[in-house]
């Protein structure tokens, strides 16, 4: 093993120890643990069908055998939130991966390519920053109409664009620093000093990010999906059983209830992972309002 | 500060072309045959090519998007495919629902994070203000959709108080009644935005009482509390203010949401149905009007920034 690896272990390791230490990390990391098993499970047990109607059974309260009540066509709620963490974790992951590339690839096409391009990408960004996820996923839904990719691919887009502008300057640092340097001496390629020196290095800012546009991917599902934009009727999403019940709130209105909550402990639960990585990777950063402007950049009002 | 507004102003400008390419592109280059989506999958060839010479899509990409920008600085936004209204009409019309509720928001959302965020920053360390950082953070992370829906439920369904749906047909000629239709939407934003600009509110503040300034005044007698209003505040506001540059973007995008859910005749509702009906001309110059006001309003939030900040005038 090499020694750069043991190191690397070990700072992992700390970051964990951070988290846990504190409510918010600890809480969070529970919560994404019982969302992703929750998840996990539904692909194999559920109560009930969650596209079984049974009318004789509609608008239970919760109790056995619905533990959390049936809708308006009797579906069972438990189940129907079980399948929907399914798609959550989906949506998150897969705007997690879509950011990831963009923002890696715009990033270093910002940091580290000839002057005149790096500019040039650099005032891009900054203007595409001003797109709204949601206007950038009306783009794509008048195109290719609505669906699970939609959000996928706007919220990637918006928020690779975000991580691209943060890490810009953490990587021009980075390269101009002396072991990378030393590295092209040596005679690494751009590729390998990239892969072995540049992204390690901004992981910390970059995993911070990629947490938050996680949390921003669920709330846009609820609201992309609301809006006719993101999941369809079909399909068990959170976003759909929300706006789906909420045709019948003057009459039933507690029903309402558990999808939100869904939604908004897991989005809590990003948000606090978010935060708590950004403190273990810098305790200087735990009052910086950039940081926290940052933060609040997350428009929570996508949903 | 002429210099800078000059600068600044131009950096506007090509943010304006390069929204107006993207979306223009976006719309027409990757969607394949926009005359096709129009007549739908049952016209036939020669339905769909008449469609095209009629809308002009025959025409050269470049020359189209000459002609929509050139009407843009007529004012003229082009014509529905659809029912044939002018944009420009039809946008001026629906911003007398959607500007309103956004500034009733803002006005909701200041008056939560403002002082709340002092608050909480006052009480760092004591229950109270743990409670309220909680509260505000969980706050932050509720779907608007949801946070609108239990308003609804304790504000129009239990109590009764407000309507729970819908505005007025004759508009602002009972502004009582308008208002009372906005103000459970702009509540809903206003509580959700309020959340986080008090989080923000909360950071700036305990950042200051760091400051020298901030220790100075405490150590020449003033309480920590009083330190931190009469010097740390002032010295957030700026802060703040680009912080509220953000959050109007976020408001035309919860306005959109907010409008669906509320049934208000807005241009975010309007557009949510343009897309749906796939109106591409409407579409096009609406979403160009949504991202510009972003643009416009990051624009003026860093000419009152540069106004204000002296050490930005020297450095410029």
């Amino acid at each position: 093993m090499t020694r750069a690896a043991s190191v690397r272990r070990s700072s992992g390791l700390r970051t964990w120890r951070h988290l846990w230490a504190s409510g918010g990390g600890r809480f969070s990391v529970i919560v994404l643990a019982v969302v992703v098993l929750t998840a996990a499970v539904s692909l194999v047990w559920m109560p009930f069908d969650p596209r079984t109607t049974d009318i004789a059974a509609r608008w239970g309260g919760p109790g056995w055998p619905h533990l959390l009540g049936t809708d308006g066509t009797g579906r069972d709620l438990l189940s129907l939130i079980m399948a929907g963490a399914r798609t959550t974790v989906l949506v998150a992951v897969g705007a997690g991966v879509v950011a990831t590339l963009v923002g890696v690839l715009l990033g270093a096409l910002g940091a580290l390519t000839a002057r005149g391009i790096r500019e040039t990408v650099a005032v891009l960004v900054d203007i595409l920053i001003a797109f709204p996820v949601l206007i950038i996923a009306m783009m794509i839904s008048s195109v290719w109409g609505g669906s699970l990719w939609v959000v996928v691919w706007s919220v990637g887009i918006g928020f690779g664009v975000n991580i691209a502008r943060v890490t810009r300057p953490e990587l021009r640092r980075v390269q101009q620093s002396e072991f990378v340097l030393a590295a092209r001496a040596n005679g690494l390629s751009a590729p390998q000093i990239l892969a072995q020196h540049l992204l390690p290095n901004v992981a910390p800012v970059f995993i911070v990010q990629l947490s938050w546009s996680m949390a921003v991917a669920v709330l846009a599902e609820a609201g992309l999906s609301y809006l006719g934009f993101g999941a369809s009727v079909v399909d068990p999403s959170w976003g759909i059983l929300l706006a789906d019940l909420q045709r019948y709130i003057a009459v039933h209105p507690l029903s309402v209830v558990w999808p939100g909550l869904a939604i908004t402990v897991t989005v809590l639960a990003l948000n606090l992972l978010g935060d708590g990585l950004r403190e273990a990777s810098d305790p200087t950063l735990r009052h910086n309002p950039r940081a926290v402007a940052a933060r609040s950049h997350v428009p929570a009002v996508i949903a | 500060m002429i210099r800078y507004t000059l600068v600044r102003g131009a950096l506007l400008i090509a943010g304006l072309l390069v929204a107006s390419a993207v979306i223009f592109l976006a719309l027409r280059v990757f969607p394949g045959d926009v005359a096709q989506l129009i007549a739908g999958s049952k016209a036939t060839p020669a339905q769909v090519d008449a469609l095209r010479e009629a809308l002009g899509l025959n025409r050269p990409l470049p020359v189209q998007y000459a002609e929509w920008i050139g009407g843009l600085f007529h004012g003229d936004l082009g014509t529905s495919q659809l029912s044939g209204a002018s944009v420009a009409e039809e946008i001026a019309l629906k911003a007398q629902v959607t500007v309103p509720l956004m500034a009733l928001s803002l006005i909701i959302a200041l008056l939560i994070g403002v002082p709340l965020g002092i608050l909480t920053a006052l009480l760092r360390g004591r229950r109270s203000g743990t409670l309220v950082n909680v509260a505000a953070q969980a706050i932050a992370a509720v779907p608007v959709i949801w946070a609108g829906m239990m308003l609804v439920v304790v504000f129009a369904i239990w109590l009764g108080w407000l309507p729970a749906q819908g505005f007025p047909r004759n508009g602002w000629a009972d502004p009582g009644r308008a208002l009372q239709a906005l103000l459970l939407p702009a509540l809903t934003i206003g509580v959700v935005e309020g959340a986080m600009l008090l989080r923000f509110v909360r950071s700036a503040t305990l950042q200051a009482s760091g400051e020298d300034f901030v220790r100075t005044a405490a150590a020449k007698g003033l309480t920590r509390a009083r330190a931190l209003i009469l010097h740390g505040v002032p010295a957030v506001g700026l802060s703040v203010l680009t912080v509220l540059g953000v959050q109007i973007a976020g408001l035309i995008v919860g306005s959109v949401v907010i409008e669906q859910l509320f049934t208000l005749p807005g241009i975010g509702r309007m557009v949510v149905a343009d897309v749906g009906t796939r109106d591409l001309v409407k579409v096009q110059s609406e979403l160009l009007v949504l991202t510009g006001s972003v643009l416009v309003v990051g624009f003026l939030v860093d000419l009152v920034h540069h106004l204000i900040d002296p050490r930005q005038r020297e450095s410029a």
